[in-house]
């Protein structure tokens, strides 16, 4: 077969592939970025006033608003909390199973897969009952009653970041937990033969054959715990007393589209994608050129 | 290569292609006089007694039209935006007659939502109460019949008040002096129970020192929010939400539910609800010792202006029976219909002898006609309003104020600036 013919047959073998992600990715995508061009708001949507095309009008608004830089460094920083928290309770928890009796990882298991399964909403609202000001069950064991956890800036970000780990380390337990029990003890066994300690084995030998595994939840998580939406707009009534607690989601959907501003809302997507991108390329990058093979 | 020119093609297509989708015109031109009749109402806590009432007008209504009927449906308050708004961009999924409430007017009357009404034709409407009906009109056209209206006064403990020798406060200022005191002798108790994002109820305090949201001039708003006499009402609001009258950590993140739920438990000797939360009210460990007035204005005897909310019926302009949707509207909202629900609901009616026939047999809503009698104000009457709500302008200001983020003169200024951004887009 000529270098042309097997070039063909690779591509109808990717066809169908292909078309499923150009179906769901590329097209939202395209429309995102279309309608980010225009002033596209309810009137526009149901025919009572024409279309605008404002080019890039709607960028430099979203990059001309100050309010808007404040939350995403406020994005950017609850979010790596909460990466670096998920991370370090996920491993700690994961190593902690593989020590622990059958039945001790049982529980820990069905527990977090609880907290795992449990939808976001209910999650967010449960975390709120327990840590009512009044009739709180935690204000009520510290002796607190009264105490608003919801009310100051930092202690709500606390609250929302404490519930975000909450709910998104069990992923970060089972995954790290599987790659864990796929070293092959025969490894582990040579390093105990040559004298390794356990803090030896676990730098110089477990964390170098887990590093594929911790690089898929970690981007997972930065782009998980970049998007909170429901924990921050449920747990802090929509972005905490005069939008102190905003994240950059219930900022685009306030902003933006329960304002039906949707040319706006589209813009700050577009932004918040690029911004995505731009972290993943940059970890991926500072991995490979710390000698990783991808 | 290859792919170098799929590409391009695809990049040519791409910025050739089409602007984002737009439904067309939603005016259907038809006029059956026939077939189903949807109409959508708001869901409630305790439906009951309003289904009942809906189910007799549509009876009455069927009897009337052989051939039709009426398919109602109750949709949530909370998600009404996200459903009107489907309404509007498919017209096939609307109803033919909608309540909605007056707030949301002029939002849905540029998105092409309701259709204009000819009352003209129908005998009861010259009794409508004026300033109610000015709630239903955008730049002059009359777009829903008021079906009831709302409006809030000012609810205070009567046992509290007479254990501690306090009368209620008779002007705006004495509110919190008075809630002040009751907070220093009980300091368990909330002085006023007002939240910072309670916007009914700091609009009278703005509106009682001569303020405004916006003015008007000349068919384009511009923001008065900053203006001396908006900020002193600003300032005074804000002053109840302090430590020493209603605590901040408790206070400032409360709307108007939260904010009669305090008084409703019992943990407020005052606060500023509404005629129709005498049910939720009664039903509460305040009831049978709690008194109502008219929120006081500036000077004693006098009732600072309150905002008239409440919700209309109207009917959709895709509609395609526009004189069975328009005739059910008005049977709806007509006399009989609006003295029923009174009845069934407690809904204040909005036609002037009607209102006067159940404040006469009822003197609980002596404060509530009083005060709608001494003149209501409402919210400025453009789609901006919708944005200005949605973005929470106001309750951001308050809060502002309320933590000590802002003073009055900067958080009012941004306020005004946010909204002025909104009034020109």
């Amino acid at each position: 077969m000529t270098a042309k013919g097997q070039g063909r047959t690779a591509f109808a073998y990717l066809a169908p592939a292909l078309l499923v992600l150009g179906g769901l990715l590329a097209y939202p995508i395209y429309q995102l970025v279309l309608i980010s061009l225009y002033d596209y708001g309810q009137e526009q949507v149901s025919g009572g006033a024409p279309l605008e095309f404002l080019g890039l009008g709607n960028y430099r608004n979203l990059l001309g608003d100050r309010q808007f830089w404040g939350v995403l460094g406020q994005t950017v920083a609850f979010a790596a909390v909460c990466v670096v928290g998920t991370l370090l309770v996920g491993a700690f928890l994961a190593i902690l199973a593989t020590r622990v009796r059958t039945w001790v990882r049982m529980t820990l298991f069905l527990a977090a897969l609880g907290a795992w399964s449990t939808p976001a909403v209910a999650g967010s609202t449960i975390w709120l009952f327990l840590f009512d000001a009044n009739f709180g069950f935690v204000n009520e064991v510290l002796g607190i009653q009264g105490f608003s956890w919801t009310f100051d800036k930092w202690t709500a970000f606390g609250l929302v970041a404490a519930q975000v780990i909450w709910c998104s380390f069990p992923f970060v337990m089972v995954t790290l937990y599987a790659g864990i029990k796929a070293i092959p003890g025969e490894v582990l066994e040579a390093a105990a033969l040559d004298g390794a300690s356990a803090f030896r084995t676990a730098w110089s030998v477990m964390l170098p054959l887990l590093r594929p595994i911790i690089l898929v939840v970690t981007i997972q998580s930065i782009i998980w715990d970049f998007k909170v939406f429901t924990q921050i707009y449920v747990m802090t009534n929509g972005g905490g007393i005069a939008g102190r607690n905003l994240v950059l989601n219930v900022y685009a959907y306030q902003q933006a589209f329960a304002a039906s501003e949707y040319g706006l809302g589209a813009a700050i997507g577009v932004v918040m994608t690029v911004l995505l991108l731009g972290i993943t390329m940059f970890y991926l990058r500072a991995l490979r050129r710390s000698g990783e093979v991808l | 290569m290859r792919l170098k020119t799929f590409v391009a093609v695809l990049g040519v297509g791409a910025v050739v292609a089409c602007a984002p989708v737009q439904s067309g015109p939603t005016s259907s031109g038809t006029d059956e006089k026939s077939g189903q009749l949807r109409v959508w109402l708001f869901d409630e806590v305790n439906r009951g007694p309003k289904e009942a009432v809906v189910k007799e007008a549509i009876s009455e209504f069927q009897g009337k039209h052989s051939g039709v009927t009426v398919d109602v449906q109750y949709i949530q308050v909370s998600s009404r935006a996200e459903r009107f708004k489907a309404a509007f961009s498919d017209p096939k999924s609307a109803p033919d007659v909608a309540e909605f409430g007056n707030t949301d007017l002029a939002g849905y009357v540029s998105a092409g939502g309701f259709a204009e009404l000819d009352l003209g034709s129908w005998g009861e409407a010259k009794d409508l109460v004026p300033s109610i009906l000015d709630t239903a009109k955008v730049d002059g056209k009359t777009y829903g019949v008021p079906w009831f209206v709302g409006v809030r006064a000012l609810y205070y403990r009567t046992d509290v008040f007479a254990e501690l020798g306090l009368k209620p406060p008779a002007t705006l200022d004495e509110i919190a002096t008075t809630a002040r005191q009751i907070r220093q002798r009980k300091p368990e108790l909330i002085g006023i129970s007002a939240g910072g994002k309670y916007l009914f109820a700091a609009l009278p305090f703005i509106w009682a020192n001569g303020g405004d949201i916006a003015k008007q001039d000349g068919g384009k708003f511009t923001a008065a929010i900053d203006s001396a006499e908006a900020r002193a009402g600003v300032a005074k609001y804000t002053e109840l939400i302090k430590d020493d009258i209603c605590p901040p950590a408790a206070c400032a993140g409360n709307g108007g539910d939260a904010s009669v739920e305090a008084f409703r438990a019992g943990k407020a000797a005052m606060t500023i609800g509404g005629d129709f939360n005498r049910k939720s009210v009664d039903a509460s460990s305040a009831a049978g010792k709690y008194g109502v007035v008219p929120l006081p204005g500036k000077t004693a005897g006098s009732v600072a202006p309150a905002f008239a909310g409440g919700n209309l019926l109207g009917v959709m302009k895709g509609t395609q029976r526009k004189t069975l949707a328009t005739e059910f509207t008005q049977l709806l909202a007509s006399k009989k219909y609006q003295q029923k629900m009174y009845a069934a609901m407690g809904n204040l009616p909005t036609f002037t002898d009607v209102q006067k026939q159940v404040a006469d047999s009822d003197k609980f809503l002596e404060p509530f006609t009083k005060t709608l009698q001494s003149g209501t104000k409402f919210v400025p009457v453009t789609p901006a309003w919708a944005k200005i709500e949605a973005q929470a302008v106001v309750p951001t200001m308050l809060q502002e104020v309320v933590t000590g983020a802002k003073n009055v003169d900067t958080a009012t200024a941004d306020a005004a600036k946010t909204m002025n951004a909104a009034f020109t887009s």
